[in-house]
């Protein structure tokens, strides 16, 4: 495959969140703003792409048997390394992302990355994966953070755009929305490319 | 007394794991076309996820908070968590066979089922007493066991349905979980 697709993939074709289903906690749970979702979108980024790197660095030492638990400990160091990060830097992000920063460690995508991809292929293509998936990954929850926000505050980013207009539908940032808004999208994705087909 | 009852609706109904905390969505998506087999996967949760917590408390207070290495609880606690799945595996297996007939299939699944971190992380960050903690963990998977069984006796009429095609399966799913939702959102008066 060329390289550069190895990078688009992970944005439309195998979108992680709305193709290949993955990683739905995370996604539903923090996409209340689109600052959140950003948020989360590029420390699981961070952690897939250096979770990638060094699985692909790593793979052909580590025993076949216990390569699962090597991956976990790997991710779970990335995880840390991000969470002190977001302590570090961001007292706000830190509270409003709460248990779903340690909690990235068992995002399904991460994990079926390195198994997927990562142990089987070299430095670059592994690298080019990692940013795609993660960026697909951002995009995915900045659409549905927009959304709820727009829709259950009138603003995206903070910023006022409906507000005025329409009365905020407090229910889009509450649970109930989140379910509801990423059914719809999933659904929207199977209809166009149902489409795109025929 | 009363601490103990409230934690036990809050973490049941109020703050479910699915419908309040969006924990387990992947099993809660992918083990519930029967009755049976999410109950069977509920079970497998709720003793994972009591163990779980115990040990990973127990872990984190006697030595990670001593060592002042607190911020190992991610790593360790996941670790402890692969390595329980695969114990009671095992020992299930040896101990009684129609236990692990019955919850052996969902158990290699519950190692990345953010439930059982979640609970665990959780109860640290709540700074529960041990008892409490137990107690949380406990009905937090019997939330789980709630919803999901549920979730699969409305997926089972489902089948039968006529969904438009692009809802069909998991938009539909959602879709379902979202009223679902709004009808465990009733709860949340119950207890502040």
């Amino acid at each position: 495959m060329h390289p550069y697709q190895e990078f688009t993939k992970g944005i439309v074709k195998e979108n992680p969140v709305l193709r290949l289903l993955l990683g739905f906690c995370p996604t539903l749970a923090v996409t209340t703003t689109a600052v959140n979702g950003l948020g989360m979108g590029a420390a699981t980024t961070f952690v897939l792409l250096g979770s990638n790197i060094v699985i692909s660095l790593l793979a052909r030492y580590i025993p076949d048997k216990v390569r699962i638990p090597c991956y976990i400990v790997v991710i779970a160091t990335f995880v840390t390394i991000v969470d002190l990060l977001i302590q570090a830097f961001s007292q706000e992000l830190n509270k409003n992302l709460g248990i779903f920063i340690p909690l990235i460690v068992v995002n399904c995508i991460i994990l079926g990355r390195a198994e997927a991809f990562a142990n089987r292929n070299r430095l670059i293509p592994a690298i080019l994966d990692g940013l795609g998936m993660g960026l697909g990954f951002t995009l995915a929850l900045m659409v549905l953070a927009s959304i709820r926000e727009l829709l259950g505050n009138g603003t995206i980013f903070s910023i006022p755009i409906l507000t005025g207009t329409l009365p905020p539908i407090i229910v889009f940032i509450l649970p109930p929305g989140a379910f509801l808004t990423l059914g719809v999208m999933i659904a929207a994705v199977v209809y166009f490319e149902k489409k795109k087909g025929a | 007394m009363k601490t103990f009852f409230l934690v036990l609706v809050s973490s049941m109904f109020v703050n479910n794991v699915i419908f309040a905390r969006f924990l387990g969505i992947c099993p809660y998506v992918g083990v519930s076309k029967q009755v049976s087999t999410s109950f069977g996967m509920g079970m497998a949760v709720t003793f994972v996820m009591t163990l779980a917590t115990a040990m990973t408390y127990l872990l984190n207070y006697f030595l990670l908070v001593p060592l002042k290495i607190e911020f190992m609880q991610t790593v360790m606690f996941i670790l402890v968590i692969a390595s329980l799945v695969q114990i009671v595996e095992l020992v299930m297996k040896k101990v009684s066979k129609p236990l692990y007939n019955a919850l052996g299939i969902y158990l290699p699944l519950i190692t990345t089922n953010c439930a059982i971190l979640g609970v665990a992380l959780l109860v640290i960050q709540l700074q529960y007493n041990f008892p409490l903690a137990i107690i949380f963990a406990f009905c937090s998977a019997l939330g789980f066991t709630l919803a999901i069984v549920i979730f699969a006796g409305i997926r089972e009429r489902l089948e039968t349905a006529d969904i438009p095609r692009p809802f069909r399966n998991v938009p539909i799913s959602f879709i379902t979980a979202a009223i679902l939702a709004m009808a465990f959102m009733g709860f949340s008066g119950l207890v502040k």
